[in-house]
């Protein structure tokens, strides 16, 4: 059985093996059945159709692989050949702002998160696509209808096809050796169990720099567990609250149990060094932490020590975690829209969808909670937890609408800087609220 | 066949075409040779430029074409503090590290200049740093500035100097300082080669001359060294304090700013306002912001360092 794990996590590792193989058998099943009873809209595909798909790179090699060849399957099921072109996650958000603006350029982006939003007078509306794939695979999720329907409506503009967050990562022997079985859930508890690992020399540590994913997921999830957010339901800015300040003191206590050195300085990449290093015991990041550590050998016993769990919910009721979400959209300028709708028709029916979810091994978490019965779920243990990523009740801007400027209030770090600054002892918790609200005031005056 | 004499043969003087007559015109001809490369800068000068400050004045963000709102960029900027933190830092980590720059580069410049084993290869060696692409510089940097992995931090408590790591970039000063060195570290070289160019076009009969007179050191490099090597320096403080001042890769890729945009250059600063942040009339009008600073200090440098009468021989004015 060691055996078999070895050479599974081996090629997993993404030396460009076939997904079937890095999979094992279990993976090469089909284990969700969709409702059979339910039609699938009629498409009619246009005379000659041609295809430009632009999504962002892999995270593991099968998931290229396996996407290119669902893409080929359609081309040879209708004749519409397709390109695919995989760019980097850097560059995805320019791209899609520059083939909106030009009205050129590829018919289908698999974009990230608001992006249909913010361009939806471009798109064209995929509505029956995504009620057909509700009907059929159980219902859409909560963070897919959210980043898919256009905000107060049931049209939707997107069509979300994945999503990955961000949980607790933790080792277990560190969080036993301070007394328990697992990390508390409760906002007081975690702090004290952050102290002890201090003073047991192993301590937590969450990105508080300029760190796109795991500052904005920290910043994010002090918020939205002590039930702030940064506008309200209308949109309005709503940063300066006793909520906020409520998660600002409270991140003046915790912030000193952190590692040596801090982390206000921290970058995306830091955490990931520093747990890797046997000098930071529990922190916050997606599944490519864990597979990381699993695939090397000489960190594979920091692997087997390592769980994930959901992050303290506070006064939360679902895991207060934006899954970061591949978004996909389809262009009014595109020549042959029922193709590009039939495209992604195809690629999110089971029998292309599924296979691409195992091939990324829970990276990638789906959206349609039938998948819920994929292989990949029970592969290992400990990425089960991915599974419900989708069920996550929070989003960018959370409350507000999803727009440019929760975007951009992402991209500026805001809040992640509110909370550096406090953290610091740069700024008292008011005074860095009432910099937050200004900055935020800014980016939401639209 | 014709057996007729021929009469001799006249050079028949053609008639000039009109195309030929007009590439004759010098004026004409002096604007076609100019028009390609007037033409490579209209394209990648001008019009770069030109849209850079016409965006300033216009609300345009990434998903979006702008429209016109005035001065609105610039009064939301004068009242950004953290434009003004960046304004601060640009002049202060342009100032000191150019003072750090020219200081050590003469010096390293001076020392070179000096007859010494293997002068070449040790010349070739100090251009390292500065041949080296800045973002490995960066990254290097990054590595030894790491707050849990830093190098010096290491060595100094393996010693038993310290006990914790030392703070690099994770509060203000201590980062704004550390960019600086890694500024000065890198920039040395282009200071010290500049000027050892320089050095070595002053004529040793100078040297001789004084000498003779009994002069010493000090008065050799106050008297001779200093002000010849005065409009070298007046060029080359000129290149060195536009690319500080506009400085990104070294910042970008070690603090990307933080922490708490404490080590925001303008120029970092527009970036992430324009491009990440996806405000591009915001960011062209930070950018733009730069231009009078650089205006002045290119004059400064100018004016203050340039070539003076005196050293060809003439009398001041």
């Amino acid at each position: 059985m060691a055996n078999i794990i070895t050479r599974r996590s081996i090629l997993g590792a993404g030396a460009g093996m076939a997904a079937l193989a890095a999979g094992g058998q279990a993976l090469a099943q089909n284990r969700v059945q969709g409702d059979a009873s339910v039609t699938a809209p009629r498409l009619a595909i246009e005379n000659g159709a041609t295809l430009r798909v632009l999504r962002p790179v892999r995270f593991v090699q099968p998931d290229e692989e396996v996407f290119r060849a669902s893409a080929a399957r359609f081309t040879q099921a209708t004749g519409v050949q397709v390109r695919v072109d995989f760019v980097g996650w850097e560059d995805i958000n320019q791209q899609t702002a520059v083939t909106a603006n030009t009205g050129a350029g590829p018919d289908i982006i698999i974009g990230f998160n608001e992006a249909p939003h913010i361009y939806a007078d471009k798109l064209i509306e995929v509505s029956d696509v995504a009620e057909y794939l509700g009907r059929k695979y159980g219902g859409w999720m909560f963070v897919g209808e959210k980043y898919g329907k256009r905000h107060n409506s049931n049209n939707w503009i997107g069509l979300p096809f994945g999503g990955t967050a961000g949980p607790l990562v933790w080792r277990k022997s560190a969080v036993n050796e301070v007394g328990y079985q697992s990390p508390p859930t409760d906002l007081p508890g975690f702090l004290e169990m952050c102290r002890r690992l201090r003073r047991a020399n192993k301590p937590a540590g969450f990105a508080l720099g300029n760190a796109v994913g795991d500052g904005n997921g920290f910043a994010n999830w002090l918020m939205w567990s002590h039930g702030a957010g940064i506008t309200d339901p209308a949109g309005a800015v709503s940063v300066n609250s006793p909520q906020t300040l409520a998660a600002l003191n409270y991140l003046r206590e915790l912030y000193p149990t952190f590692v040596d050195g801090g982390t206000i300085s921290w970058g995306d990449i830091s955490n990931n060094q520093a747990y890797a290093a046997n000098s930071l015991f529990v922190t916050s990041n997606g599944v490519s932490l864990y597979f990381a550590l699993k695939n090397d050998p000489a960190t594979r016993a920091i692997a087997d020590d390592t769980e994930h769990s959901v992050m303290p919910l506070g006064v939360a009721d679902s895991w207060p975690s934006a899954p970061l979400t591949l978004n996909g959209m389809v262009f009014r300028h595109s020549r042959f829209p029922n193709a590009a709708k039939a495209f992604l028709l195809h690629m999110m029916e089971g029998e292309q969808y599924e296979p691409w979810l195992n091939a990324n091994l829970g990276y990638w978490a789906h959206p349609l909670t039938a998948f819920k019965d994929a292989a990949v779920w029970t592969s290992d243990p400990k990425v089960a937890i991915f599974r419900d990523s989708m069920n996550n009740k929070f989003w960018n801007g959370y409350r507000g609408p999803l727009s440019e400027a929760s975007g951009q209030a992402n991209a500026e770090y805001v809040l992640v800087q509110m909370f550096a600054s406090v953290a610091a002892g740069q700024a008292t918790p008011e005074a860095a609220m009432r910099e937050a609200e200004r900055r935020a005031r800014r980016i939401f005056r639209r | 066949m014709s057996v007729t004499a021929e009469e001799a043969w006249v050079r028949q003087a053609k008639a000039q075409s009109a195309l030929s007559k007009l590439f004759d015109w010098k004026p004409f001809l002096v604007f076609v040779c100019m028009l390609p490369a007037a033409g490579l800068l209209l394209v990648f000068l001008t019009y770069p430029l030109g849209l850079g400050i016409w965006l300033a004045f216009t609300d345009t963000t990434i998903g979006r074409s702008g429209r016109w709102v005035g001065l609105e960029n610039f009064e939301f900027m004068l009242e950004d503090p953290i434009w003004w933190n960046a304004v601060f830092y640009s002049v202060f980590y342009t100032g000191v590290a150019t003072v750090l720059k020219f200081g050590l580069g003469l010096w390293l410049a001076l020392l070179l200049n000096n007859h010494l084993p293997f002068k070449s290869m040790l010349r070739a060696i100090i251009l390292l740093p500065w041949i080296v692409p800045t973002v490995l510089t960066a990254v290097a940097f990054w590595w030894i500035y790491n707050p849990q992995f830093s190098i010096i931090s290491w060595v100094f408590i393996e010693l038993g100097l310290r006990e914790t790591n030392i703070d690099f970039i994770n509060t203000a000063w201590p980062a704004r300082w550390s960019l600086i060195a890694a500024n000065v570290w890198r920039g040395i070289p282009f200071v010290a080669i500049s000027l050892l160019a320089g050095l070595q076009t002053i004529s040793p009969s100078l040297y001789e001359a004084a000498l003779l007179d009994g002069s010493t050191g000090w008065q050799r490099f106050r008297y001779i060294t200093f002000p010849m090597l005065l409009p070298i320096l007046a060029i080359v403080m000129t290149f060195s304090i536009i690319f500080t001042f506009t400085d990104f890769q070294l910042v970008y890729a070690i603090t990307r700013g933080g922490p708490v945009n404490s080590t925001h250059l303008l120029a970092t600063l527009a970036f992430q306002r324009g491009i990440p942040g996806g405000q591009l009339g915001e960011g062209a009008a930070i950018a733009v912001s730069m231009i009078p600073f650089l205006v002045f200090a290119t004059l400064f440098s100018y004016f203050a360092l340039a070539r003076r009468k005196w050293q060809q021989g003439e009398s001041n004015d």
